[in-house]
Order: C-alpha cells, then structure tokens, then sequence
C-alpha cells in the first residue's frame, strides 16, 4: 500500500466501498421488501445481517460444515428467525399503529442482539473466504477474492428480485398487498402468506449479506444497529421500495464512506453514511430517483 | 385582520381562475367566482364534480395549482391552514375529523386555540394571565356547546356520541374559531330527517350572527330550503349559479344530474329532494 | 372529586419523602436510594418524552443524545473552564435547545417510521462525536473527576441529600408538565396527535407545536444529564448510546405513554429492574430488556399504569352505581 500511488489508493478506497455498499445495498432491499407489502419498516433488519454472520460461523466452525452449506444454512436459519418475527410477533401485534409497530420491531431487535450476545459472546468472529487464494494485485490494487465474492452474491440477488418481482405471480402478488391489500384479498391473493414470505425472504437476503461481508470485516452480537441504520439509508436515498435505486444509492453510501475513512478520518466514517441518511430525510424523502407525487402517496 | 383596502360590502371570498391537478386529473378548471358576506352559499354538483376539492383549496388544505384566492381582501392560495384560520375561516370535515378521546368540551376548546396566547412558559408556570384566558376559554367553549345544544354531553369523549351529534360537535368547534366565514363539507352526510331538520334551523342561527356560509351537500331539500345562493360544479367547473329557484328550473343543471334518461316528464328529483 | 384526585398524589409525595427513611435502616435495601437518584435523573428525561410520545404523538430515538448533550456540556464546562456547575446546567440545556431546534425543524416534517430513523441516526451521529472528538471529550475512554454540585455553599454528598435534589427536579418537572397539558398548549398536542389535519384547520401551527415540545424534551433530557455527571463525577460515551435512547422510549412505554405518572413508575421499575435485579445475571440484561418491550408492546400497548386504571375503574363501575 505504501508504495502505492495516489491512483492506487483511490482504486482500493474505491473497491473498498464498492464492497461494504453492496452490503448497504443488500440490507436496504431488505427493508424495500417488507416495506412493499406491508408498508412496516422492519427495525430488526440490521440483526438479520448480524445473524446471518454469526450462524455462519457456528454451521462452519461448531458444526463443520463446508463454507458455502454454513452459508446456505445460515441463510435458512435467519430466514426461519424472519418467519417467527412475522408469525408469532407481528401477527399479534394488538394495535397496529405506527408508532407501536416502531416499538414492537425495535424490541424484537433487542432480543435478537441480546440472544446473539448470550450465545456468541461479545468477541468478534472470523469466516474464512468463500474461496481461498491470496489476494489478487490488479493495477496496484490488492483485490481480495471475497470482494467479488459480495459483489457477486449481491449481482445475483438484485437480478433474482427484479425477474421475481416482474415476472412471477408470487412477485405480482406481493406487490399488489402493497398497493392495496383490500382489493388483492379479493381478487383471491392470500394476503397474509404474501406478508409472512415477504419477511423470510428479507431475512434470508439480510442473512446472505452477513455471510458474504463476515470474511472480510468479522462479525460481533452488536453491529446490526449500525448495519441497519446505513442500509435504510440507501433505502431512503434510493426511493423507498425501489430496488435498483437501493442498489445505487448503497454503493453510494458505500464509496462516500470509504472515501471519508481514506482522506478524512477513520474515526468519522460511520458518521457519513448518517449525516447523508438524515440530509436524504430532511430534503429529498422521496429519495434520488423517486418522484415527489408518488412519495406523497405513501404513507410513512 | 383584514386588510385595509377591504370594505365590508366587499365579497368575503374571490375565487379567480382557481385551477387543481392531481397529476394528470384536473380537478378544477379555472374556478372564477365570488362569494358576498353573509349570506348561505351551497356548492352542489354530482359526485366527482370537485366540490370538496375547491373546498380544501379555499380552507389551505391543498394549495390550487393556479390561480388566486382572496379571503377577506388577503391572497390565501399558498397560506397554510392554520394561519387562514387565523384570519377568520373555519371548517368541518366530510369524513368526521374531531378529537375523539378529548371529551365533547375540550374540543370545542381547541377552538379557542386561535383567538387566545398563552404560550409553553406561560402554561407551564399557570401564570395569572394564562389562568384568566384558561377560564375565558371554558367559558366561550360552554357557551357554544349551550349554542348548539350540546351542553348536557360536554364531559362525554367525543369519540362517544352518535354520529349525528359528531357533526354538530364539529360545527361547534369551527365556531369556537370565531370565523368570518364557515366552510361545511356534506354536514348532513349519515343524519336522519329530523336531524337534518336541526342542521338546518342551526345554520339558519349561524347566517343571524353574522357568519358567511358555504355549504357543500347532497341533501337537496337542505339545499334548497336555506341557501340564499348556489354554486353548482360539473367536471371541476362551474356549470350554473344562482338563487335556489333559478337552479331548480336551469335545464343544464337538470341534464347534468340526470344524464340522458331523463325526460320532463318524469318530474327532476332535484326539486323533491332526492338528489 | 378533588379529595379523590388529591389524596393518591399526597400519598406519593409521602411516600417518596419518607423513602430514603425507610429504606435506610436495612442493610440489604439500604443503597436503593442511590438507585431512586439513578431513576429520578432518568425520570426528567422520560417526563419530557412522554410529553412527546404519548400527548403529541412523535417519537424520539434520540433522547440519550441530549441526556450527553447536557452531561458533557457540564462536564467540560465546569472540569476544564471551571465554572460553577449551577451555571454549567443551563447553558448545556441551551445548546441542547438549540440543536434540538435546528434537528426538530427539518425531522418533525417527518412521520413515523422516517422519524424514528432521523432521530435514530442523529442520536448516533451525537455519540460518534463524543466518541471522536477525544480533546474535549476524552473519547471513548470518558472523563474523570467532575466536581460535585453545593446547594447554598454546602456540598451535596450523601445519597439522601442527593435523592432530595433529584426528585425536586423531577417534582418541578412534574409540575410544570401537568400545567402545560392541561393549558391551551396541551389540548392542542393531543388534538395533534389525534386528528393532525383538524388540528391544523382549527388553527394550531402544527409543526411549530411539535418543534417546541421536542425542545422542551431535549432541555429536561439536557438537565437529567447535568444531574448525572455531577452524581457519578465521570463519564463515558456508553452511557449515551443508541441502547440508551431505546431504554428512555421502553421507560415510557411500558408505565404507559399517555400518563405522566406512566412515565414515573415505568422508570422506576425499569431502573431497579436494570440496576438492581437483573444485575444477578448481566449477561441476559439486554435480553429481558426487549422481553419486556416485546411483551408489553404485544400484550398491553397502553402501558402498565393506563392498563390498571382501566382495571380498577371498571372494577368500580361494577361495585358502584354511576354517579354521574
């Protein structure tokens, strides 16, 4: 790194964000999901991150299973922590205002750290690559195999959503319970199965986003807060609901903070994502690409 | 409150070219039309025609695309809704909008929000000046519930009473905002006949103290038994006005509520109340 | 009427008067009047959030901020320029005012779920700061020996003459909370909260209603966090966290958010739950914290206190005729 230029070294920051946001972006197309369907912002979206981390390491490490089967069963077993929150918590939910909604994801939040906590301690955890093999040096820039591991697995997913969303049924369905759960119960939608898939498979894919980025930054019981808040910031920024623009507006974030960490301080970088987070809420709620009159429509 | 230029014998409310659009729905087109002081003013017209729309627009809930809205010699079109209060207009809402675990009294209360003071500090401390408004409060609030005769339910939560009461409540607490004008979105909308009666005979008061009326209702013998004038609304624009009897008899009027069907014959709903 | 709203409240002055009294002379329940300062302090804070949540209808995942705002604001104040901590007090409620008002303007704009994020991630940008800026603060190893706080040119040490302090605070708090709700003021933050578009028809300026009483939460938060630094005389940014704000919102919730003395009793209960009984097995701590959360927010949504006046009052329409 040293001998690096200063080229280099933009090129790494930049690949260096470019990874981290498309975990950001992973994180918000999880909220787009459950958005979308029941217009709830999931506050426990960030501990999916941070289980999906941690079961991964205890399939591997505890259970020894290979890494892409700790990978899969992690994502399963994160999936199966989304079912319960929607069937045993949500469901029961008495009153369904905003504000009790807004309590009752973030106590679900806290019993997913306390019991991360309880069980993996408050130590770090490591994950080995998906693929081992050094690191790549492409034009002076140490590429690391799992970089493109994330980015991969995030390329994947944001193209299985969009076919998903636009050409299944079950995609249709889903978005018809957003739009207006009424009309889609009678048109012979099942409403509430609609819902109960749209927070498994939102757990399932804020799972995978742990599993990829545990290799590469470790993993410990309290990082979902931040995770989560940075990914509802590219939530907002790209337009709530939107995946693309949730895709877009991660790897922004992603790129604003790795710079900010290269040639401002380290210490601030966590900062930026919010700061941005809070400016996209004060003076473009609608996000970059959605438009003021649709925001309007929605009910935040 | 009003400005210097305005005289009294003034229209209260100039509407000038008021244009709405939602998207690419035109609600209004060009609303040109004055409303003088004190008198009943209805707006009719089928459903859809945009009546609770120019409603919102006059009241600063939406805010016209185009166009300008004067309220008492002053510009409102852009003016939020509560500093339009301030200036003397009040409203009711189509779909009740009170207070509901407030009880019958505190409603009416907030009110007297407008036309009193007594800020967070002064609250806070129950200075003596903040204790006297308080009471004046109370006091006017009674008085208007007494009004509509609502005295006996004050203590009741507002959320409790029988929808007919509810809408009677709402005009109480548009009037505790001693309004120069009065904006009354479908009050008749769920009352029974005998209810209807009252609404009537109250607006009827309302009219006596002075207050300029613009009611919007489908309940056509309500309609024509106390408007002085009427404004009627076909696609967001205005098709015909006048005095009740004019509109009764205008064949554009008849046609539009009626659609092609109808023939002379068969007697217009419109005069016996139906509509 | 008035005997029957009046004696409850006598019985609680009473009763909190008397307290360090009665505890004192057990060895084993001795220190719970160092644990009522902790609750006291946390009360200011949560009397000013229920004030937002419960009446106005907004919530703040920021409270800890301006809890930190204060707490360093004297800290720095009176350990580094050395001035009297009585003077220190208000002016880091100022500044929590006015970041408060400068936050508040642009974020009460917002609704819901957009406005527990934006001041989620403020309350986290504050500690970030406090973490970072290690010249004035310390970072994230904190600062030590605060000077303690003298009443009239008497130095207040004991525990007992701390409680005194603290709840006083939290009596005016009280106090001035209860007038300010049942004023022209109040009536118009329930009428926001319940029909925010006929609040505004009738004339309240919404957004400057929800403005101010988010500032008057963040000038109590700011006071209790003045409190705090002198009580412990050190600080750390961990006690001014994102758990922390959470903690304030489940103190509120759970007594019940549209009561005061919900706010009350939910912080004491929390408190001694947090400080005292859960400390037999600190790791499950933040565990039965959402626990709690959960449960209450699933179970009984209008919190604790609410939830048992329904239950004695119509336990007493049943035993009694109706008076009415």
């Amino acid at each position: 790194m040293e001998s690096a230029g200063f080229g280099a070294a933009w090129l790494q920051y930049a690949l260096g964000g470019i990874t981290i946001g498309a975990i950001y972006a992973l994180v918000a197309i999880g909220y787009n999901i459950i958005y979308n369907v029941t217009e709830i912002i999931n506050f426990a979206q960030g501990e999916f991150v941070m289980l999906g981390g941690l079961f991964a390491v205890f399939f591997y490490e505890a259970c020894g299973l290979p890494i892409l089967a700790a990978f899969l069963a992690a994502v399963a077993a994160v999936a199966l922590t989304g079912l319960v929150l929607e069937r045993y918590v949500i469901r029961n939910a008495r009153q369904a205002t905003v504000l009790s909604m807004i309590i009752i994801t973030i106590a679900f939040s806290i019993l997913l750290k306390g019991g991360a906590m309880l069980a993996w301690g408050k130590d770090p955890y490591r994950l080995p690559p998906f693929t081992g093999g050094g690191s790549i040096l492409w034009n002076g820039v140490a590429v690391q195999p799992q970089a493109l591991w994330v980015l991969g697995v995030s390329g994947i997913i944001v193209v299985c959503l969009t076919l998903f969303f636009r050409r299944s049924v079950y995609g249709k369905a889903m978005l018809a319970c957003a739009d207006n759960p009424a009309a889609a119960r009678l048109v012979g939608i099942p409403v509430r199965t609609m819902i109960f898939l749209s927070f498994m498979l939102s757990a399932a894919i804020g799972a995978a986003a742990g599993v990829s980025i545990t290799p590469i930054t470790l993993m410990e019981y309290d990082r979902g807060a931040l995770l989560g808040l940075k990914g509802f910031g590219a939530a907002v920024l790209g337009g709530l609901g939107q995946f693309f623009g949730a895709l877009v507006a991660g790897l922004l974030l992603g790129l604003a903070e790795s710079f900010c960490a290269g040639y401002v301080s380290s210490g601030y970088k966590d900062a930026v994502a919010l700061v941005l987070l809070l400016l996209a809420l004060f003076f473009k709620p609608e996000g970059l690409f959605g438009s003021k009159e649709a925001a309007g429509l929605k009910r935040f | 409150m009003t400005s210097p230029r305005f005289s009294s014998s003034d229209p209260i409310l100039i509407l000038q070219d008021v244009h709405m659009q939602f998207g690419g729905v035109t609600a209004l087109k060009g609303i040109r039309y004055q409303v003088p002081r004190g008198i009943v003013q209805s707006i009719i017209g089928p459903n859809g025609a945009g009546k609770t729309t120019l409603l919102n627009c006059i009241s600063g809930v939406l805010h016209p695309t185009e166009g300008r809205i004067s309220f008492l010699g002053r510009r409102v079109e852009r003016e939020p809704p509560h500093r339009i209060a301030a200036l003397g207009m009040s409203r009711t809402f189509q779909h009740v909008a009170l207070f509901p675990q407030m009880s019958v009294l505190e409603n009416v209360m907030v009110g007297r929000h407008v036309r009193t003071r007594s800020g967070f500090w002064a609250a806070g401390l129950r200075t003596r000046s903040m204790r006297r408004e308080e009471a004046a409060i109370g006091r006017d609030a009674r008085a208007w519930l007494d009004f509509v005769g609502l005295a006996d339910a004050a203590h009741l939560p507002a959320g409790a009473l029988p929808l007919g009461k509810q809408k009677i409540l709402e005009i109480a607490r548009a009037l505790a905002t001693d309004p120069a004008l009065l904006l009354l979105d479908e009050p008749a909308g769920g009352l029974n006949t005998r209810e209807t009666e009252e609404l009537g005979e109250l607006i009827g008061r309302i009219k006596e103290r002075g207050t300029t009326v613009i009611l919007v209702e489908h309940d056509m013998n309500l309609v024509m038994t106390i408007s002085d004038r009427i404004l009627v609304l076909y696609y967001g624009q205005p098709l015909a006005s006048g005095v009740p009897d004019e509109i009764k008899e205008n064949p554009e009027v008849i046609q539009a509520y009626l659609g092609d069907e109808w023939t002379p014959d068969e007697g217009a709903p419109i005069m016996n109340g139906q509509l | 009427m008035n005997l029957r709203k009046f004696a409850p409240v006598a019985a609680f002055v009473a009763f909190m008067a008397a307290f360090p009294w009665m505890v004192a002379p057990f060895d084993a329940i001795s220190h719970y009047t160092d644990v009522m300062v902790f609750a006291g302090i946390f009360c200011l804070v949560t009397i000013g959030l229920s004030l937002l949540m419960g009446f106005a209808g907004q919530i703040s995942l920021a409270q800890a901020a301006f809890f930190g705002i204060g707490a360093y604001a004297s800290a720095i104040l009176t350990g580094r320029f050395g001035w009297n901590p009585w003077a220190a007090m208000p002016a880091g409620a100022a500044a929590a005012a006015a970041v408060a008002w400068i936050v508040g303007v642009p974020a009460l704009r917002l609704k819901g779920h957009y406005l527990a994020m934006a001041t989620l991630g403020f309350g986290v940008i504050v500690h970030i700061v406090l973490n970072e800026e290690v010249e004035w603060t310390g970072g994230p190893s904190g600062m030590v020996d605060i000077p303690g706080l003298s009443v009239a040119g008497v130095r207040v040490l004991s525990e007992t003459a701390w409680y005194y302090l603290v709840w006083t605070f939290v009596a005016a708090a009280l106090i001035f909370s209860y007038h300010v709700l049942h004023s022209r003021v109040g009536r118009a933050l329930r009428a926001i909260h319940e029909a925010e578009k006929a609040a505004e028809a009738m004339g309240v300026p919404v957004a400057s209603y929800k403005v101010q009483v988010f500032v008057y939460s963040a000038v109590l938060a700011s006071l209790a966090g003045s409190l705090y630094t002198h009580y412990v005389t050190f600080l750390t940014p961990s006690s001014f966290d994102l758990m922390w704000s959470v903690r304030f919102v489940l103190m509120v919730v759970v007594g019940g958010m549209q009561s005061l003395w919900g706010a009350v009793l939910g912080t004491v209960f929390l408190t001694f739950v947090g400080n005292e009984w859960l400390h037999v097995f600190a790791d499950f701590e933040v565990l039965v914290y959402g626990g709690i959360l959960l449960a209450v927010a699933l179970l009984v949504p209008q919190g604790l206190v609410v939830w048992m006046q329904e239950k004695l009052s119509r336990r007493r329409e049943t035993l009694l005729p109706r008076s009415e």
